[in-house]
């Protein structure tokens, strides 16, 4: 889920593929524009950081070679 | 960039199950704990066992928050709900687990208790604030990951002059559970149970890191690998596992690391400390009473505890006795080793919360397991 | 001479709220009637102001139904509880082959009710009724205290003619056929519960919520002695349906869940609940089990209707003494697609 507008008291606009939901930033630190957030039960856990992420995705891409 | 789809590719899972196949050792049985309610439905919802090779054995730990709540939990949460002055807010997932005698807060809600299901604990801090001469307790379970949720709300009720919320906490810690399963004589003596390695919960290690795990790799020399909750991060983790046990080796490893870093949360972790301490013992369905495995309020936040405001008491309350979720939630037995299963025991009438929740292993079975009972595997792609 | 008219007062749309006195079978129900009921539907028969309709029947085979709405809440994105009932009681005829002719409409109303929100239900429900070329022609109302109806449940009935040689039935499906249908998944249900207080998120996805008797007379003219059944999966979704017709007919099916129809928002929204697309209310879409060698005209068919635009083959009848519903996931997995045992959305039609 993708941050799409930081909102006051700790809330903020998270949206997918067009979806928007209000959720709580509470939990975590520096919120703004463009992060992408794990959502747990209206609450943002974690930063999804995008440098591990694409690491992950090529590790999970290379999986069969080597 | 979705950090979602990207997750679920099914042609990647494939080459993933091709690598897991090519590197598994024909001599070798592989069994490997899930204990984290996320992996459990990623598996089962894309049928991922039927991508792993005949050696790779899947396990269903206590991962499931709703399945490991004892019925004598459920029984006081009914009880409370039938007061006329309380709201009880819950998540979705509790409303028909069965308490004692057939009851469930779905059933007393027909009866007239004012049970309202919430999506978010917010929601519940809401209700208070719109509803002061209502009495809102909210119904809070689960593991690391939503305890953080549970103490946010009690700091805005606080913030907020609301003295009429308060908080039936039955939130367990997942490490505790851990230790006791592999302290048990099934694996640890009897070796009913043969565990070869852990898949690390996703959510819960976004809150309390990679780091708790270290100690079940060192202690009882099992690697552990903690993974994403979509399925390619499970069918990776499980590739790094097949690894692990191939070298001999037993370490925790962070397949997750998009998410989760060695300390976690340290903001979440703080909320939670300052609020809530361990308790000395906690009934687990299944397990029994485990040591240093829950939490509750300190006493700074008395006012805030539903048992405190409420004198509530729990007892303890005996499941069917041919209800095998316990032996289940151990990884003992399997749900098709239950008598009831499938006969008396359907998601239309649950005898036991494994039944009932979406995360539980029983659920999965029926959704998935029988399928694969039916049907030969699909072969890895090339 | 005729007498002079006595004065009466014109409804409030703006402000005016429906009372007691507007069911009790008085004035004020015969002027609510007939300001907001008749205006609305504008045909002979409901002006004829009888107890009843009549109309003449052609030889052959009719089909009646019924239905109540009681969708929460009454205006949603892509509708209200008004085209709803229309839509759906001629669906509910249309599954059968059958040419929709005369519906009903019964509305229990609750005191307080805004008549401005009464009036904007019927003219809806008389829009959807002319666009689909099927007159209300019977009605009722009545009023109830407050706290005692949410607003207005709506019941109707229908009635239809089935083309001679037409026999769809529930328990037609044999192994071998095909599992077609009509567009996306999902649509509706998310629709309504995007309004939904307690949940409230945003999205532009519009309910789906259309008169099918269109798309499925074209179906029958493709290839109508080749098609087992129709179904239409409302409340339980594809799911509900697929188990439902698998226990009628004794089978199984085997589905590719990269075949079904799904919007990337509906998925998304569905992923933000916890919910599964295919057990997610439809209301203007059909499941049809066609013989397989009629199959791709039919569906041809269906793509050539603008209500069937996204049509598609998802699957196959198999033989199945367990009745499952089977899933190839996207991963080459399997599972197995349960009906459900409880609403997991309340108030969804």
């Amino acid at each position: 889920m993708r941050v799409t507008e930081v909102l006051p008291n700790e809330m903020a606009k998270v949206t997918l593929d067009g979806v928007s939901k209000i959720i709580s930033t509470a939990l975590i630190d520096d919120v703004a524009v463009g992060d992408y957030i794990v959502l747990h039960v209206g609450y943002a856990l974690a930063k999804i950081d995008p440098e591990e992420a694409e690491r992950t995705l090529e590790m999970l891409a290379s999986a069969g070679v080597a | 960039m979705k950090y979602v789809d990207e997750y679920r590719d099914g042609k990647i899972a494939r080459t993933l199950a091709a690598a897991i196949a090519a590197e598994v050792s024909p001599s070798l049985e592989y069994h490997f704990m899930e204990f984290c309610g996320g992996h459990t439905h990623a598996i089962s919802r894309y049928g991922l066992e039927d991508l792993l090779p005949p050696n790779v054995h899947m396990i269903h730990g206590p991962g499931c928050p709703v399945c490991v709540l004892p019925i004598g939990r459920i029984d006081t949460a009914i009880t409370l709900s039938r007061r006329p002055e309380v709201t009880l807010c819950t998540y979705g997932d509790l409303m028909r687990v069965p308490g004692s005698k057939g009851s469930s807060l779905m059933k007393a809600k027909a009866e007239g208790a004012d049970i309202r299901m919430v999506y978010s604990t917010l929601d519940a801090v809401r209700i208070a604030e719109a509803e002061p001469h209502r009495e809102v307790v909210f119904f809070a379970i689960g593991f690391e990951t939503t305890t953080p949720p549970t103490a946010l709300a009690i700091r805005f009720a606080r913030e907020k002059g609301l003295g009429n919320f308060t908080i039936f906490c039955n939130h367990v810690l997942t490490p505790a559970a851990v230790q006791n399963i592999l302290d048990s004589p099934d694996v640890k003596l009897l070796g009913t149970v043969k565990i070869d390695g852990f898949v690390g919960p996703a959510h819960v290690s976004t809150v309390i890191g990679a780091k708790p795990f270290r100690v079940f790799a060192k202690e009882f020399k099992k690697p552990v690998v903690v993974a994403g909750f979509e399925p390619l991060d499970v069918m990776q983790a499980i590739l790094m596992l097949v690894r692990q046990v191939n070298q001999g080796r037993h370490e925790v490893e962070n397949q997750y690391i998009r998410a989760v870093t060695e300390l976690g949360n340290a903001k979440a972790q703080a909320l939670v400390a300052e609020m809530f301490e361990v308790v000395v013992s906690f009934e687990w369905r299944g397990l029994g009473d485990v040591p240093d495995s829950a939490l509750r309020l300190r006493a700074a936040y008395e006012s805030f505890d539903a048992e405190k405001r409420f004198g509530l008491v729990s007892h303890p309350a005996k499941d069917n006795p041919a209800c095998e979720c316990g032996a289940i939630l151990r990884g003992v037995k399997r749900p098709r080793d239950c008598k009831l299963f499938g006969a008396v025991c359907t998601p239309d009438n649950p005898m036991g919360s494994c039944m009932v929740s979406s995360e539980g292993a029983c659920a999965a079975h029926w959704t998935y397991g029988r399928f694969r009972e039916k049907n030969a595997r699909v072969e890895a792609a090339a | 001479m005729n007498a002079p008219k006595s004065y009466r007062r014109k409804l409030d749309l703006a402000n005016g709220r429906v009372d007691l006195s507007h069911g009790a079978g008085g004035r004020a129900m015969a002027q609510l009637i007939e300001d907001i009921f008749h205006r609305a539907f504008d045909n002979d028969w409901l002006r004829a102001g009888n107890d009843q309709s009549a109309f003449d029947v052609a030889a052959g085979r009719m089909v009646m139904t019924t239905d109540g709405y009681v969708v929460s809440p009454l205006f949603f994105p892509g509708g209200d509880i008004g085209s709803l009932a229309v839509h759906g009681t001629i669906n509910d005829i249309a599954m059968a082959g059958a040419t929709p002719l005369y519906l009903s409409a019964s509305f229990i109303i609750e005191e307080g009710f805004p008549l401005g929100d009464l009036d904007r239900i019927a003219r809806s429900m008389g829009e959807a009724s002319r666009a689909a070329g099927v007159p209300v022609i019977t009605g009722d109302t009545k009023v109830v205290e407050r706290g005692k109806a949410d607003g207005v449940f709506i019941s109707t009935a229908g009635v239809g003619r089935v083309p001679p040689g037409l026999n769809f039935a529930s328990d037609a499906a044999r192994p071998g056929d095909v599992v077609l249908i009509s567009g996306s998944i999902g649509d509706h249900g998310v629709a309504v519960m995007s309004k939904r207080e307690n949940l409230a998120f945003d999205t532009e996805i519009l309910s789906d919520s259309a008169a099918l008797h269109g798309v499925v007379a074209a179906m029958v003219a493709a290839g109508g002695a080749s098609i087992r059944v129709l179904r239409d999966p409302t409340r339980g979704g594809l799911a509900a349906t697929l188990n439902e017709l698998a226990n009628q007919s004794d089978v199984g099916f085997q589905i590719d869940e990269e075949a079904i129809p799904l919007k990337p928002q509906v998925a998304a929204a569905c992923e933000f609940l916890g919910l599964d697309p295919l057990n997610v209310a439809n209301e203007g879409k059909l499941v049809a089990i066609v013989a397989p060698d009629a199959a791709d005209v039919v569906l041809a068919a269906m793509r050539a209707h603008p209500l069937g635009l996204e049509s598609a083959r998802i699957g196959v009848v198999v033989e199945d003494p367990h009745h499952f519903v089977e899933m190839r996931t996207s991963f080459g997995g399997g599972r197995i697609v349960d009906w459900l045992s409880g609403e997991q959305l309340p108030r969804i039609c």
